[in-house]
């Protein structure tokens, strides 16, 4: 065999060995996933439909169906993403558009749009419970420019609509900056020409946002519901901080049932039911927010 | 043939530095008589303040190294989650328990039996009933007395204008105290008198060891009499005076020093911020008396060592300096706790923590005084335990629904806690022979 023989066949070979390489770059990852979230979700899965023996059996969701505080959880963690989600996106948006304006000082006001996302969801939850508490920041304000005689409990069980209220701001204050960034990014993405083009044609701010962006930010938006609507279901932090015994959502009873009722089962069941609402609500959004390929930008 | 000459060597090798680091090890712990390092996990004396005492007053002193892991505040799980995580991996890192009586109950299969402790502190002035209890109802002793305390009530001075006539506020009746709290919301156009029902609060302690034993005489076996039912309606008449804030309350020293509330009933070592702030803002006294006497909760504090524990030598030997009388008498200026071993308080305490004292005293020698101890015995079930009289209180008082269908409902949820913990009665519920019944005595 020649020199130039061999050469010729070591270049199908090399091909050969980098065209595996990308499954070995992400067996990392996939072992990762595969510890850390495939794992445990046997796990749970097992422990929520074993009892202590090791049987099979739906004792333990029976359980959590019957629970005195189950309707409570599962009705006041769906208000919250019901209710926060859209009022969230729409804010998002709006802040999403200014910094995309790039105004002076753009840099800074993304920052000051960031600090709330920095804080962890039960220091936010503990700020709020501050302002609303009876002597907190909200009634001293107040009552310094002369609102109010004494101090109002803003923070009273009898009206579950204020604590609500309460809930949502919190979670608007610090997570709505997580959607904006994923609505900043998507809105990068979109060259200005177009929406000069459409300014040319005549159209005007609202039109341009309507026939323009947003069917262009589609799939940043799909992201983003996604992402959040998965992380509403998991809220339970703040409400804890600041409705106290007063209102209760599904992951707050799950680790209830973990931690002072030390019933990992049932803790399980909640979790699993956390997991198949998540699954829905993505199924529903990947399905409703689409984009045909064709029509995608290339 | 060479590699695995070579194999034996290094190996043999290991053995023998293996063999010198252990002796030089153990050659250092005779020579010095030093604890080593004891890692002390603890739901008690978490407290900025109380951290800091703990560190640098009361195991000064100890020959041996502490490290104190601190569970914070509002998330107890971690401490019996990473006990049975130590006790499933089989190595552990932590040396020694510090909680409450109720932290340990639900923990017995990972704790050591220290009787042998208990044989050693027997001249330290512990007192025999104190043991007792950390037994947890077995002839083991799970953990070791370390401090004791209760619960009282804190006033605002500015509230005391507006007590009944006629009410002493060393013998208050609940009778009086709905008096009292009715005439303060008339008063300041607001309710004034506040619980600690949040979601870490102690209130569950107010419904079993105060309110009940005091309207009933008893607690478990009196659940669903008609001195029960007479309880909660006296309950639900006075939460209309009680700051609907309550169920987010975990502290009361919070919203009595932010004026949110001016009188409140909590665990003494809740108030000792505001009482030691302010001592001369606030009185300390006796829990109210019912129908049936002026029932009170004593809380014992304890130190347990788990099975996986590295150090079991040196944890003994923490446990009994601790329980010594140098760290012992540091306590109450620390952390609003008392000692186990009997002794007089000095006056370096402070006036507030004076004052917890001599309201504590008033209480226990209070000629209606009746003791509702700590449930005993109830194992893995004390979540569900507390969670039957919040549920109870939560369903009549807040939700406004049915006292006797709700007492028929919980009284059987109650009966199913009890039957699988196998517990049987505590005081103030007279002894059973087997499972303690819920009744309507």
């Amino acid at each position: 065999m020649t020199a130039v023989a061999e050469q010729a066949a070591a270049v199908p070979r090399l091909r050969r060995r980098w065209e595996g390489l990308p499954y070995w770059l992400i067996l990392p990852t996939l072992g990762y996933l595969a510890v850390f979230f495939a794992w445990p979700m046997v796990q749970s899965f097992r422990l929520a439909f074993q009892d202590i023996g090791g049987n099979w059996s739906f004792d333990s969701v029976e359980r959590m169906y019957h629970d005195a505080d189950f309707k409570k959880a599962l009705y006041f963690t769906l208000l919250l993403v019901l209710v926060i989600v859209p009022l969230q996106f729409v804010l998002a948006f709006v802040m999403a558009l200014i910094v995309n304006a790039r105004l002076r000082g753009g840099g800074l006001i993304l920052f000051i749009f960031i600090i709330p996302f920095a804080v962890s969801d039960l220091a936010a939850g503990l700020v709020w419970q501050q302002i609303f508490t009876d002597a907190g920041y909200l009634n001293t304000i107040l009552q310094h420019l002369g609102v109010i005689d004494q101090p109002k409990i803003w923070i009273d069980p009898r009206h579950g609509n204020w604590l609500l209220g309460e809930v949502v701001l919190a979670e608007m204050w610090r997570s709505t900056a997580f959607v904006m960034i994923i609505l900043v990014a998507g809105l990068q993405g979109i060259p200005k020409e177009f929406g000069e083009a459409a300014e040319v044609f005549g159209a005007g701010f609202l039109q341009r946002i309507r026939t323009v962006i947003l069917p262009m930010l589609k799939p940043a938006l799909q992201v983003a519901l996604l992402l959040r609507i998965i992380f509403a279901f998991e809220v339970f932090a703040s409400v804890t901080a600041i409705t106290g015994r007063a209102k209760t959502t599904l992951a707050g009873e799950a680790l209830r049932w973990q931690g002072d009722l030390l019933d990992p089962h049932v803790a399980a069941a909640y979790s699993l039911l956390i997991l198949v609402l998540s699954l829905v609500a993505a199924l529903t959004v990947v399905r409703t927010l689409r984009t045909p390929k064709e029509k995608m930008l290339r | 043939m060479l590699r695995n000459r070579l194999g034996a060597v290094s190996a043999v090798a290991a053995v023998v530095v293996l063999a010198i680091t252990a002796g030089t090890s153990s050659a250092s712990h005779r020579v010095h008589g030093d604890a080593g390092n004891v890692v002390f996990m603890s739901t008690q004396l978490n407290g900025v303040t109380e951290r800091e005492g703990f560190r640098t007053t009361i195991v000064k002193g100890f020959p041996g190294t502490v490290e104190k892991i601190d569970i914070p505040l509002g998330n107890t799980t971690i401490f019996p989650e990473r006990i049975q995580a130590e006790s499933s991996a089989g190595k552990g890192t932590i040396s020694l328990l510090g909680g409450v009586h109720g932290d340990f109950t639900t923990l017995t299969q990972y704790l050591m039996d220290l009787s042998d402790v208990a044989k050693d502190l027997q001249k330290a002035g512990i007192p025999a009933e104190l043991f007792t209890l950390g037994k947890l109802g077995t002839n083991k002793q799970y953990y070791i007395p370390w401090m004791q305390a209760t619960y009282v009530m804190v006033a605002n001075r500015k509230a005391l204008s507006d007590l009944p006539k006629g009410a002493d506020i060393n013998s208050l009746s609940y009778g009086q105290l709905v008096q009292w709290a009715k005439k303060l919301k008339e008063h300041y156009g607001r309710p004034e008198l506040g619980f600690p029902a949040g979601p870490t609060g102690l209130f569950n302690r107010f419904l079993q060891g105060y309110l009940l034993p005091a309207f009933t005489g008893h607690l478990n076996t009196s659940f669903k009499s008609k001195w029960a039912v007479a309880a909660w309606l006296y309950m639900d008449s006075l939460w209309k005076y009680v700051h609907p804030q309550s169920l987010t309350y975990n502290f009361m020293q919070d919203p009595l020093q932010s004026g949110e509330v001016m009188v409140a009933w909590d665990h003494v070592a809740r108030f000792a911020d505001a009482l030691r702030n302010h001592p001369d803002d606030y009185v300390v006294f006796p829990a109210p008396a019912g129908p049936k006497g002026r029932a009170y909760m004593p809380v014992l504090a304890g130190l347990a060592i788990p099975k996986t524990a590295p150090n079991v030598a040196g944890a003994k030997q923490l446990i009994e300096f601790l329980d010594g009388v140098a760290a012992q008498a540091r306590l109450p200026q620390i952390a609003g706790f008392f000692p186990v071993v009997a002794q007089r308080l000095s006056k370096q305490v402070g006036p507030g923590l004076l004052a917890v004292a001599a309201a504590v005293k008033k209480q226990q020698r209070s000629k209606d005084a009746l003791a509702s101890l700590l449930p005993v015995g109830l194992g893995a079930q004390g979540g569900n335990y507390n969670r039957v009289f919040i549920d109870t209180f939560t369903r009549i008082v807040i939700n406004g629904e049915d006292i006797n269908k709700v007492l028929a409902d919980e009284g059987a949820k109650l009966q199913d806690v009890l039957n699988a913990a196998a517990a049987p009665c505590w005081k103030p519920d007279p002894p059973s022979t087997g499972t303690c019944q819920v009744g309507a005595n």
